[in-house]
């Protein structure tokens, strides 16, 4: 009888906490598919057009970042090399990679521009003015870009597949947790910067 | 409004002037600020209260019988009001007095589309988007790539093509100079073939638009608000200046 007793005991200490059992285990689940597996649902990765080397340049090449990314006659910041620029070094292959062979054959022989997608591209209502943080604001590109400079080579390009930006602009983490340009390049992270340096900001600074 | 308080040492105040006695009503700053703007071709279907004007030129005329008749073209745009009555009603905070320009910024991707900036707006200056913009094929590569386009359902209006001080203070960055007045004036001003436009500073009491808005043919439209515009009008006609002073000019007249 009492050991009847004690057994039916267990049995419902047993069944009375499975409810909580069952919710913490659906609640680790839950946390570890939103924290691990959701987020790069959330993004599509491609890869560069082609493979590059910045370090080689940097080192080899004996260049600087403006040598390629310069400023226009008009102050405005050019970005991306275009196929000219490159090829007046490339015009044949130096080295023996793929990516050099691949890119004399397909771009440079027949003149086509390189398709490259811009990690740090902004939306289009947004204005960022390069030459105002260099030249004014005194920044070396790594405040902003990091060591891309010595990086042998390219990342996928990571699109957010809800917004259609690059993942760079938007931040890897998802509790937020970056400040530096580096990092993310919300508009949290602009004002943040302006606030900290005593720049006020109105709207029409940076949106057009 | 404690306006001052707020401004920047040395910051600019920019204005206009547009004289009523020099515009022959062509239209051509209409489309100049079009075509700067990324306004997209009316849809089907668009009339006067629905398609996107940001700048209108209106006729005025004194509705007298021949031989008193008179008219003349009146160019409505956003005056730039010193205090906005689209700012105080806007919930989103799209509509934004900039202190460092005077400019009243409008930040369409920001606007929910209520539209109660257009009800405040005693000049009928601002415009919603009623469509999505599109353009015929091919049109996309004549896209004005330092201004955004604006999606269906937002407010918009003129920003005195701010977009062009940017580009003019990058190009004085990149020569060490300071930015020359001339080297930032709106489409409208660039396009007006008669100079009917004049645009400058107005901290700077020798800035043409200084001495224009001293001239005592100047004048504003429904001063008699307190929105203190800065936009004046100059005209040598008193029945001009009396019709401004009564009302709103879009209700006294047909659309030019």
């Amino acid at each position: 009888m009492s050991n009847q007793t004690r057994g039916g005991t267990r049995r419902s200490l047993l069944s009375r906490h499975m409810g909580t059992l069952m919710f913490l285990a659906g609640l680790i689940g839950m946390l570890i598919f939103g924290w691990v597996f959701f987020p790069p649902m959330l993004y599509t990765s491609t890869e560069q057009p082609l493979q590059f080397n910045h370090k080689i340049h940097m080192d080899e090449g004996g260049m600087e970042c403006a040598d390629c990314h310069p400023f226009r006659a008009d102050g405005t910041f050019a970005s991306l090399p275009t196929l000219q620029q490159c090829a007046e070094c490339h015009e044949e292959p130096i080295g023996d990679s793929e990516a050099e062979k691949a890119f004399i054959d397909e771009y440079v022989t027949p003149g086509k521009e390189v398709n490259w997608y811009v990690y740090s591209r902004q939306p289009m209502n947004a204005y960022f003015s390069h030459i105002a943080h260099v030249k004014t604001g005194g920044f070396s590109c790594e405040e902003c870009h990091g060591d891309h400079g010595n990086s042998e080579s390219i990342p996928p390009y990571q699109t957010n597949i809800i917004s259609g930006y690059s993942r760079a602009v938007g931040g890897q983490a998802m509790a937020g947790r970056e400040v530096l340009p580096t990092e993310v390049m919300r508009m949290d992270t602009c004002s943040d910067c302006h606030i900290k340096h005593g720049r006020r900001t109105p709207c029409l600074e940076c949106h057009k | 409004m404690s306006r001052a308080k707020e401004k920047p040492e040395g910051a600019p105040r920019y204005a206009m002037t547009i004289d009523l006695d020099k515009c022959t009503g062509c239209g051509a700053c209409m489309v100049a600020c079009a075509v700067e703007n990324n306004v997209p071709p009316a849809q089907s279907g668009a009339n006067d209260r629905n398609g996107t004007t940001l700048m209108r030129v209106y006729a005025m005329s004194n509705k007298q019988v021949y031989p008193h008749a008179k008219q003349v073209f009146v160019p409505m745009t956003c005056q730039q009001c010193e205090d906005p009555p689209c700012e105080t009603v806007c919930p989103q905070n799209a509509v934004e007095y900039d202190w460092t320009t005077g400019i009243v910024a409008q930040i369409p991707v920001r606007c929910l589309g209520c539209r109660y900036c257009m009800v405040a707006c005693p000049y009928h200056a601002r415009a919603f988007n009623w469509w999505d913009p599109t353009w015929p094929e091919g049109m996309e590569a004549t896209l004005n790539p330092d201004i955004s386009t604006r999606s269906r359902g937002t407010a918009e209006k003129c920003n005195f093509c701010h977009h062009r001080r940017q580009l003019a203070r990058e190009r004085a960055v990149h020569e060490d100079r300071e930015m020359c007045e001339d080297e930032y004036q709106p489409a409208c001003v660039e396009a007006c073939p008669v100079g009917a436009i004049t645009f400058g500073n107005l901290e700077d009491p020798n800035s043409a638009v200084s001495k224009g808005f001293a001239k005592p043919e100047a004048f504003a439209f429904v001063e008699k608000l307190g929105t203190k515009p800065k936009i004046r009008y100059l005209s040598s006609q008193k029945w001009v200046h009396d019709m401004a002073r009564s009302g709103v000019p879009g209700k006294e007249a047909t659309n030019g």
